[in-house]
C-alpha cells in the first residue's frame, strides 16, 4: 500500500522531470497520470488491491464530510429551537480499534459527526468516553458508530 | 457567463458558511454546560469557516491561494476534534460537571477531580 504510494509520488515527480515543469497542477497531473499507469497494470503487478484501498479511503472521506453537514444541520436546528430541552450524557463506547493513530482518527470522526463530542480515551486504550448531546438511546448510539465510523476505518487501515 | 455562475456560487457560500458561524455562537450563548457549547463551537463552527475559506479559493482562482485556502480547511477539520476534545477533558478533569440535565455520565466513576 504505502509503497506503490511511494511509486506514486516517483512517477509524479518523474513527470515533472521529463515535462520540465515541477508546478504544484503540473505535479498533481503527474501523479493522476502514474495512477492511470498504475490501474492499467494492476492484473499483471497486483495493484489491485491499492485501489480497492483507494475507493475505500475516498468513500471514508466522503462519509465525513456528509456526517460534518449534518452534524452542523443539527447543531443549527438545535440552537434555533425556541425551547431547547435535550437529554445530554457521557457514554463508554468500547473500542475494537487498538492502535494509537486508529483512536485518534476515529475520536477526531466522532468528534465531528452529529451530537457526539470525544472526550477522554481510558488508561488501556479500551474504552473511549464520549459526550452525546441527546441520548434517548445509549445502545442505539454506539451501535450507529460501529457500525458506522469503526467498520470503515478498519476496511480502510486493516 | 461562467463568472456570474461563480460569482452566486461564491456569495451563497459566504452567506451559508456565515449562517453556520453565527448559529454556533448563539449555540455557545444558548446551550446550558461547556461540553454542549462544545458541540456548537467545534461542528457548526468548522462547517462555517471551511465553507467561508472554500468560497475565497473559488473567487481568487490562483492556485497560490487555493492550496493555502484548502489546507486551512484541513488544518480546521485536524485541530477542531483535538481542540474540543482537550478542552472537554480538561474541563471534566478540574472538576466541571455536566449539567444537571444529564441522563447518564460514564466518566464519573472513573475520574475524581483534583482537589
Amino acid at each position: 500500500m504505502t509503497g506503490l504510494f511511494l511509486i506514486n509520488i516517483l512517477m509524479a515527480l518523474a513527470w515533472g522531470a521529463v515535462s520540465g515543469n515541477f508546478s504544484v497542477i503540473n505535479l498533481v497531473f503527474g501523479f493522476v497520470l502514474g495512477t492511470g499507469a498504475l490501474f492499467l497494470i494492476r492484473e499483471q503487478v497486483g495493484t489491485g488491491a491499492y485501489f480497492h484501498r483507494y475507493g475505500q479511503a475516498v468513500s471514508l472521506a466522503l462519509m465525513f464530510i456528509y456526517e460534518l453537514v449534518m452534524s452542523a444541520w443539527r447543531v443549527a436546528t438545535i440552537v434555533l429551537r425556541p425551547k431547547i430541552e435535550l437529554q445530554p450524557g457521557i457514554i463508554a463506547f468500547p473500542l475494537t480499534v487498538d492502535r494509537d493513530f486508529e483512536i485518534t482518527m476515529l475520536a477526531s470522526l466522532i468528534t465531528l459527526t452529529p451530537g457526539t463530542l470525544s472526550v477522554d480515551v481510558s488508561e488501556d486504550r479500551k474504552t473511549l468516553y464520549v459526550h452525546c448531546i441527546d441520548v434517548p438511546d445509549p445502545d442505539e448510539t454506539i451501535a450507529d458508530i460501529k457500525n458506522g465510523f469503526e467498520r470503515k476505518i478498519l476496511e480502510v487501515f486493516r | 457567463m461562467i463568472t456570474v455562475v461563480l460569482e452566486i456560487v461564491v456569495g451563497l457560500m459566504l452567506v451559508i458558511g456565515a449562517s453556520f458561524a453565527f448559529v454556533a455562537s448563539l449555540g455557545i450563548l444558548r446551550l446550558k454546560d461547556v461540553y454542549m457549547r462544545m458541540h456548537a463551537g467545534s461542528k457548526a463552527g468548522t462547517l462555517g469557516s471551511g465553507l467561508m475559506l472554500l468560497a475565497l479559493a473559488i473567487y481568487a482562482g490562483d492556485a497560490g491561494v487555493v492550496t493555502r485556502a484548502i489546507a486551512g480547511v484541513i488544518f480546521f477539520l485536524l485541530t477542531a476534534p483535538i481542540s474540543a476534545h482537550l478542552l472537554a477533558k480538561a474541563a471534566y478533569v478540574v472538576g466541571y460537571r455536566p449539567c444537571g440535565d444529564t441522563k447518564l455520565d460514564a466518566l464519573a466513576k472513573v475520574v475524581t477531580p483534583k482537589n
